[in-house]
């Protein structure tokens, strides 16, 4: 853990050895995510509601997909960025060094200027939150936490995934971008505005709804039930197959070399 | 102690045709054909040996390095280091090696070298005296004091490559793979790298593997020569035995006055000039020392020089001999 | 015109070879197409009557979109042609015996163009057997066929006429990386990436009008559907004819003096 640290210290230092570059990209960030919000306020302007979804209360679930996303964009960069380890031959360097795999992916690329999103993100579920009516108590204020943990193993579990993908297919990785640009985007509405079936999809296969729909219900007053908080904590289970996947895609590399 | 025993590794590439209609084909059926890097790669390295690994592109150099150092598993075979399948035990394997690709960096770009050089140590989890003892013996036979401030982008290619090898070597590694340490440095920055692997190998006993496409440094640094060429060993020996095999062809170069060289058995001349001849000749039919005797007995012979083949010719002629 | 030609054909060739490039790319539009679908569809249901347009008339809004996304993809940058900007590498390129301007225009053209050629005619046969009203239906008469050939070829010199401008502005900023995103986000919202225009809300739609990212993808695929007729599409293919000079006319007095300077301070 300490030696995350220095990493994550090192990865700061030289990021900020160009500045100008760095804002830039962050309010570069910081804008595409607010063309996002703007296309959600027109259609609200529009229509005003959404199955029943008033606009501040899909704004919370537009804000929660989106702080977990850009957390995980942040933090899970290496696996993000994975194809270019693979090409540049760096993941050979990480092999013969004394450290588990996973681990130095990690470290090896952290993006600080998607904190450029991760404001934004969070300016939008500091508007939500009063405005959308929700009766504050532990459970709901627990239920958001949960939400944001839950949304960054999902996203962390898929990113694994598109690297563990990066091992068989370069070309085809664009495949992956419908699970996480896609979760992302269309994450930015409850998730059953899609119809049942691809509620259903997102919560037994790519399991979004886990942390985004069914906590929500809860937290906007449509369901009573409150073991739906804890929800999130079953996306935790997605990183296990994701994690298997990438192992057998890195056995994969090393007895194919490519 | 490393021992590598019939060692095999095939790929399976895609063929990709020229022209449009292939492409199109290419679209929807794919046809692979299988390489084989590796057909049975066998030897040994003792404790302390320093061995140079050469040959052509592409005849399997740098996929025995990955297999030995535990990157590439293979699809036959023993490789057993120190003890332990490089595959299988790949975390304490590759406690023991150090590795330099020459055309990689390990350092982190945008920061001072030293700041790269704490981060390894503990990703090495090297314990605190043996990194600093380790790294003033490094930066003393390196050369590097001041260098190491610096970030590593700014640095000369010869400054960055002395400060990867450094890099390899703070975990005090028992043997090192050198993967072209010398490619595009210039001749003092090679001299100097040259010198600093010499005295690793003596003062701390490292087994040193070095591949590499410049003969000088084979020749300034391996005792040991092994040379590989389609994915199969074909020669282990020393770099003497290697000549020994070689072509016995010499270059004389003769300068004369009065009267013309005569014919000679095995020899032929390539260039005379009036006074000054080049003659190349083989030494099996016409030995030198025989050869100068029956020149100046024509001639009057006023200087002469010998020249057997450079460890390039050698080398380039060994690729023809077996045709790789 | 024929070395312009045969690159085209290199790049098509190319694109080809990426055969998995291109299965990925077809099934994540669709993908992506469905669920817009779903997402209106929901809205609709909330309020049919704040629809601006037929149900039906979106779908083939969406699905034309999806098709041709390489035609006016916002995001997509050549980065030969910035790299060779940045590192003043571009000098070199004033010794070949071309106009800078028009190479670089018919290198975007082309890659755009071979992108699209290459992904659009799945999607659209998939999506013209998709039932009614989710599926593309055919254009709203001949002349408006016609018409949406001439607008899509406008749309796409747009488009290329801008990213000059892009290209051209990193002669001058120190982050072209900055400017880039900020850039392409601008773009895809103002041009109806994100959402059709006639989705903005009423009161700033004349003001989305006015900008010249609307005569890309919007033009063409409104008058497709059908949502602008007779004399207003005319007028929309004019007001598309007119920045696509403006634009060019801009990019060229912008390089002319950008190769000044580097000319002078010799790169």
């Amino acid at each position: 853990m300490k030696l995350y640290w220095k990493l994550v210290l090192m990865q700061l230092k030289s990021q900020m050895q160009y500045k100008a570059s760095f804002f830039m990209t962050a309010a570069g960030q910081f804008i595409v995510s607010f063309t996002a919000f703007l296309s959600v306020l027109f259609l609200f302007s529009r229509f005003h509601e959404v199955q029943g979804f008033s606009y501040s209360e899909v704004l919370i679930c537009y804000s929660v997909i989106l702080t977990a996303f850009s957390l995980t964009e942040c933090f899970v960069r290496g696996f993000d960025v994975f194809p270019r380890l693979i090409r540049g031959g760096d993941l050979d360097r990480i092999l013969v060094r004394p450290r588990s795999e996973v681990f130095q992916v990690l470290t090896s690329h952290i993006e600080f200027s998607r904190l450029g999103r991760l404001l934004q993100a969070l300016a939008v579920l500091a508007y939500a939150i009063p405005t959308s009516g929700v009766v504050w108590s532990a459970e709901r204020v627990a239920a958001v936490f949960l939400m944001l943990a839950g949304g960054v193993a999902v996203f962390s579990a898929l990113f694994m995934l598109y690297a563990g993908l990066s091992f068989f297919t370069i070309e085809g990785l664009e495949f992956m971008n419908i699970f996480t640009d896609g979760s992302r985007e269309f994450g930015m509405y409850p998730l059953s505005v899609y119809g049942e079936g691809v509620l259903k999809f997102y919560t037994y296969c790519i399991p979004i709804a886990l942390f985004q729909y069914y906590p929500f219900l809860y937290l906007v007053g449509r369901s009573d039930d409150v073991r739906l908080i804890f929800l999130p904590l079953l996306g935790f289970l997605f990183l296990l197959p994701c994690y298997a996947f990438f192992r057998f895609g890195l056995r994969r590399y090393k007895s194919t070399g490519s | 102690m490393i021992e590598l025993r019939h060692i095999r590794k095939s790929f399976r590439v895609a063929k990709r045709n020229a022209g449009f209609s292939e492409a199109v084909k290419a679209l929807f059926r794919r046809e692979y054909e299988t390489v084989d890097a590796l057909r049975d790669v066998s030897f040994t390295i003792r404790d302390g040996e320093m061995v140079g690994y050469i040959g052509p592109n592409g005849a399997g150099k740098s996929s025995t390095i990955k297999v030995m150092s535990g990157v590439l598993t293979p699809d036959g075979g023993e490789c057993v280091i120190n003890g332990r399948v490089p595959w299988k035990d790949r975390v304490a394997h590759v406690r023991e090696i150090g590795v330099v690709f020459g055309q990689r960096s390990q350092l982190w770009w945008d920061v001072p070298v030293i700041d790269s050089f704490e981060l390894i140590r503990d990703i090495y989890k090297v314990d605190g005296a043996s990194y600093r003892r380790t790294l003033s013996h490094l930066t003393e036979l390196l050369d590097l004091g001041e260098i190491v401030k610096t970030p590593a982008r700014q640095l000369s290619l010869g400054q960055r490559m002395r400060c990867e090898i450094a890099a390899s070597l703070l975990h005090n590694p028992k043997i090192l793979f050198l993967d072209e340490p010398t490619i595009g440095l210039d001749a003092v920055s090679k001299l100097a790298v040259r010198d600093f692997i010499r005295a690793l190998n003596r003062e701390n006993g490292t087994t040193v593997i070095l591949t590499t496409h410049d003969m000088q440094d084979v020749e300034a640094l391996t005792e040991r020569i092994l040379l590989i060429g389609r994915g199969q060993i074909l020669l282990d020996g020393s770099l003497d035995e290697l000549k020994a095999r070689s072509s016995p062809r010499r270059t004389l170069t003769v300068a004369y006055e009065g009267g013309t060289l005569p014919p000679l058995p095995g020899v032929t001349i390539a260039e005379d000039k009036p006074g000054r001849a080049v003659l190349t000749l083989d030494a099996a039919v016409c030995p030198v020392s025989e050869a100068i005797a029956r020149i100046s007995s024509k001639v009057n012979v006023k200087d002469f020089s010998a020249a057997g083949e450079s460890v390039d010719e050698l080398v380039a002629s060994l690729y023809r001999e077996f045709s790789i | 015109m024929r070395q312009y030609l045969s690159f085209f054909r290199i790049r098509f060739t190319a694109g080809l070879q990426y055969r998995a490039a291109a299965w990925a790319g077809i099934s994540t539009q669709f993908a992506w197409g469905g669920m817009t679908l779903l997402l209106y569809r929901a809205f609709y249901e909330a309020n049919a009557a704040a629809f601006p347009m037929p149900f039906s008339s979106l779908a083939s809004y969406i699905w034309l979109q999806q098709a041709l996304l390489a035609l006016f993809m916002s995001w997509y940058f050549d980065d030969e042609i910035l790299g060779s900007v940045v590192s003043g590498g571009v000098a070199y390129e004033l010794c070949r015996p071309c106009d800078l301007y028009a190479m670089w225009f018919v290198k975007n053209v082309a890659v755009r163009l071979s992108r699209a050629v290459l992904r659009c005619a799945p999607i659209l046969v998939v999506a013209a057997f998709l039932p009614a009203p989710y599926g593309v239906s055919l254009p709203a008469g001949p002349g408006a066929a016609a018409l949406f050939a001439l607008a899509l070829l406008l749309g796409l010199l747009v488009v290329v006429a801008f990213s000059m401008l892009v290209y051209l502005s990193a002669f001058y900023t120190v982050s072209p990386m900055g400017v880039r995103i900020l850039a392409s986000s601008a773009v895809e919202f103002f041009a109806g990436g994100l959402i059709p225009i006639p989705f903005f809300p009423d009161a700033v739609q004349p003001l989305f009008n006015a900008l010249p990212f609307a005569s890309i993808q919007n033009t063409p695929f409104l008058i497709y559907t059908g949502y602008l007729q007779g004399r207003e599409a005319l007028a929309a293919v004019a007001v598309q004819l007119f920045w696509l000079l403006a634009l060019v006319l801009v990019g060229r007095a912008l390089m002319r003096r950008a190769l000044k300077k580097v000319v002078v301070q010799g790169g």
